[in-house]
């Protein structure tokens, strides 16, 4: 079948399979490998993107279904060789060790702080309790997070 | 992981929807939010020949009160209800509930009307509309009915839903003044189905006494439970701690869990006595303030 999606900006056409998951699409026939599988059973949210501004888990959604939509990854983070907030966050505060879960962490902390400018720690924990990580324990995520917030309300 | 070949249908209409349904018979499968049906699919434990997306039909996404309904359009994704001042300030029992599923980005996909479509007893919506004295809108090729949520949940992942039939909305009535509801959940960690959870719904009449009652038992037996001597003991009754505990009691009674990793059933049985006992509470607290 074939389908047309928008990625970050860019118009993508390819030619696919219903059952190929949006995430094998992603990764192997566009190669925007940014994108992490970390447990391909819809635990872990490395997968992580936006569809319609809202993040899901690409694992669990067919290439198919995102035909005519527009998605972003964490390669569209950054804008015109400058870092997003978040991204210069999670370099500030050490927000990753081995960087598996970053991508995804990204990704839902964006479209987060898009609705929640202001979140208190406690909503941060929640709204990145589908992401997990094994290396940092959370802390610096969170603190990156805040770092983020604080430069995007001073217009940074 | 891989899922089996299928074929993909997206319709645009529920009649161009049905019809389809009707014409593939048993080996098509629809697919709202995708967050059981892929992942069963890719572990291969169930591989339909045909899927047939319902996201493409425009209007069965809202929330709103019409006719004495709360109606629910059964494409409603689990973080629309959390997002809803409408939910929020008068349905807190589904408030809780839609915070206790799964986790956020699934919650992004996950339907309201997948969660029971789905006939899952560890789902968290069917005890949450037993306890609300719901109904099922169903769109088939005869055309529509409704059925009650108490008949429903036929048995373990089967509903009273024909193979073409579409779960097009869901209506909970809109609840008189004076009445108050929770969800409590009790969940090994984030993410985690229930290892038991209880909701509760009650109504108190300007007197004190309790004038209705809803208790929805998850994930403690092969369909989720009404608790029906529970809602029965407490109803005419003043809610003093007395009548909460005996209610309590009842529902610990009504469950049938079995042992699983989430532990003993011994143990579950005792835990829906507890989570009975604070559903009641914190639904009556609420009832209190909205009389
Ligand atoms: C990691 C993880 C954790 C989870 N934890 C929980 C949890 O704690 N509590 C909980 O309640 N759920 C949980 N879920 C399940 C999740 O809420 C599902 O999304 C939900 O059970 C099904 O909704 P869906 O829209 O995704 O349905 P789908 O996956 O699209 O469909 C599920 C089934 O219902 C049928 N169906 C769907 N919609 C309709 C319709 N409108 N008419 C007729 N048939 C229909 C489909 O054919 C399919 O058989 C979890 C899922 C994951 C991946
Ligand atoms: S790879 Fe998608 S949730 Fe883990
Ligand atoms: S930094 Fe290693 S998993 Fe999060």
């Amino acid at each position: 079948m074939q389908v047309q999606l928008t990625i970050n900006g860019e118009k993508h056409e390819a030619d696919v399979e219903p059952r190929l998951l949006l995430v094998h699409l992603i990764r192997d026939v566009l190669r925007l490998t940014g994108t992490h599988i970390g447990c391909d059973t819809t635990h872990c949210g490395a997968c992580t993107v936006l569809l319609e501004g809202r993040a899901v888990k690409s694992c669990t959604l067919f290439a198919v279904q995102a035909s005519g939509k527009q998605l972003m990854t964490v390669e569209g983070l950054e804008q015109d060789g400058k870092l997003h907030p978040l991204q210069e966050g999670f370099m500030a505060e050490h927000g990753l060790q081995c960087g598996y879960c970053t991508p995804g962490m990204l990704m839902t902390s964006v479209a987060f702080l898009e609705k929640h400018p202001k979140p208190s720690e406690d909503d941060i924990r929640r709204a990145i309790s589908g992401n997990l990580c094994r290396c940092t324990g959370y802390v610096n995520i969170v603190k990156a997070v805040q770092h983020a917030a604080a430069a995007l309300q001073g217009g940074a | 992981m891989i899922p089996a070949a299928f074929a993909y249908h997206a319709p645009k209409s529920l009649t161009e929807a049905t019809a389809l349904l009707a014409k593939l018979g048993d080996g098509a499968k629809v697919l709202s939010g995708g967050q059981s049906l892929i992942p069963l699919m890719k572990l291969r434990l169930t591989s339909p020949p045909h899927v047939v997306d319902i996201n493409g039909i425009q209007g069965l996404a809202y929330l709103k009160e019409a006719d004495g309904f709360l109606r629910i359009g059964a494409l409603t994704r689990e973080s629309d209800l959390d997002e809803s001042e409408l939910i929020r300030t008068r349905y807190p029992l589904l408030h809780d509930t839609c915070k206790v599923i799964a986790d956020p980005l699934v919650r992004n996909m996950a339907t309201v009307g997948g969660n029971l479509a789905h006939g899952d007893p560890a789902n968290d919506h069917p005890a949450a509309m037993l306890a609300l004295g719901a109904q099922v809108v169903a769109v088939g090729g005869k055309g529509e009915r409704r059925i009650p949520i108490a008949s429903f949940f036929t048995g373990p992942f089967e509903t009273a839903l024909e193979p073409d039939e579409i779960l097009t909305e869901i209506r909970v009535p809109v609840p008189p003044a004076g009445s108050g509801g929770a969800y409590v959940k009790m969940e090994r960690k984030v993410g985690d189905f229930a290892t038991a959870a209880v909701a509760a719904q009650v109504t108190l009449a300007a007197s004190g006494v309790c004038e209705s009652a809803g208790i929805g038992l998850t994930n403690v037996g092969l369909t989720p439970i009404q608790a029906s001597r529970a809602e029965a003991a407490l109803k005419g009754k003043r809610p003093d701690e007395a009548a909460i505990a005996e209610a309590a009691r009842l529902a610990a009674e009504a469950a049938q869990p079995t042992d699983d990793l989430r532990g003993p059933a011994e143990y579950k049985k005792d835990l829906v006595r507890v989570l009975t006992t604070r559903a009641l509470r914190r639904a009556l607290e609420r009832a209190t303030a909205r009389r």
